[in-house]
């Protein structure tokens, strides 16, 4: 190989670049995980502290859950009444339902979406709650 | 790196492989991930109005005034967020005033009253059984519901406007502005919003609904309920209802029947001294 050693420097050097974001992250400050705020005048009020569905299954899959609100309101609606797996009924809304207990958009939806980078278009025609956290 | 020919159908095979694996896994996933949030047709368990075709009868006798007029005009726009951007170029109407002439075009004569003529009727969007906005929408985001409903789906709009252009009767406005924006003075569009409803957003079109929400929660539209009995709402296929009673009862005409499209909206014009 003509060059051998600066070949290797700069794949080395190359390689660092590639690896910088990782690195920045993990050497560098750690990045804490946003936690969604829950401290709502509404929640506080509840005994029993439950959405719709069990929070490990709203952390990950709201956005179907809202989805399928969606789709069954706007497009199929016939009672706009969810069933959870307990049985409990809900009214399928996302300003009505979701947003009356989380009146936080702040502090609850836009924390995570915020640090995830994503930008659902929720809000540029459902309203917002007014900010309420105790 | 060089691959002999061994080398390079192995690969080629593990990637086909994978290739097939790949979308029965995914499918997999989906499956259980949707298994929680199953929709469950829970028939007449909320109260909500049904019918077999949604239809309107707007009773003029009992719109005399210009504040009655407005009463449902209001009750309307204010319930749904409708933006009032003060100027007839962007206008945004679900439920309007509408001159005869304009409203009935082809059915002026030339001697008839001229109270009739200059009379504002209220119009609305038809909810035609044959909706021509239905059939050139592009991205399906109006469509027609089994009970009769021409329904707008907001998240699917595009904005094209070949609805608009369809439809014969006005009945649909288009957000050029943003409905949340403020005006010159700093006046908001949309002067008090209504927190159970959405807005619309600058880009989409817009139209009357048939109160598809309140009907869930088995309430009347609200501008039926305002109009103390002017307009009347009900099933056109149930002979035994409201609206069919009033049809029976009343002489009524329909906007541009010529046109084919079959309007579930029904004007009387005079009141009982025209039947």
């Amino acid at each position: 190989m003509y060059d051998g050693n600066k070949i290797i420097i700069g794949l080395v050097i190359f390689g660092l670049l590639i690896i910088s974001p990782i690195l920045y992250n993990t050497i560098g400050k750690a990045s804490v995980p946003p936690e969604p705020d829950i401290n709502t005048p509404e929640i506080n009020k509840m005994i029993e502290k439950k959405c719709v569905e069990p929070k490990s299954f709203m952390r990950a899959n709201h956005m179907q859950i809202l989805n399928d609100w969606r789709d069954e309101v706007v497009r199929v609606g016939k009672t706009r009444t969810y069933v959870n797996g307990e049985g409990k009924e809900f009214n399928m809304s996302l300003q009505n339902t979701c947003m009356k207990c989380h009146s936080n958009k702040k502090n609850f939806c836009d924390k995570c979406h915020t640090y995830m980078a994503v930008k659902p278009y929720c809000w540029d025609c459902h309203i917002a709650p007014k900010e309420k956290t105790t | 790196m060089s691959m002999d020919r061994r080398q390079f159908l192995k690969i080629a095979g593990l990637t086909t492989i994978a290739g097939v694996g790949g979308p029965a896994v995914v499918a997999g996933m989906k499956e259980r991930l949707l298994e929680a949030s199953e929709l469950v047709d829970v028939p007449g368990r909320s109260g909500a109005l049904t019918a077999q075709r949604w239809g309107m009868v707007v009773d003029m006798s009992r719109f005399r005034t210009e504040a009655d007029r407005q009463k449902v005009i209001d009750a309307c726009h204010h319930i749904h967020n409708v933006p009032d951007f003060g100027n007839p170029k962007d206008e945004i109407k679900w439920i309007w005033p509408e001159t005869y002439e304009h409203a009935f075009p082809g059915r002026e004569d030339e001697y008839m009253p001229h109270a009739l003529k200059e009379m504002p009727f209220l119009v609305l969007c038809n909810h035609c059984a044959n909706p021509p906005c239905v059939r050139v929408c592009p991205t399906k985001a109006t469509f027609k519901r089994k009970d009769g409903i021409v329904m707008m789906d907001m998240h699917r709009c595009i904005g094209c406007r070949f609805c608009m252009a369809a439809c014969p009767f006005g009945a649909r406005s288009f957000n050029w502005r943003d409905p949340r924006g403020k005006d010159a003075q700093g006046r908001p569009f949309i002067r008090k919003d209504n927190p159970e409803y959405p807005t619309r957003t600058i880009g989409v079109v817009e139209k009357c609904t048939f109160c598809t929400e309140r009907l869930a929660k088995g309430l009347q539209p609200a501008c039926a309920e305002a109009s103390n009995g002017g307009l009347v709402f009900g099933d056109l296929e149930d002979e035994n209802s409201n609206i069919r009673n009033k049809l029976r009862n009343h002489f009524t005409i329909r906007r541009k029947t010529e046109l084919g499209t079959s309007p579930s909206v029904y004007y009387v014009i005079g009141g009982t001294e025209h039947v």
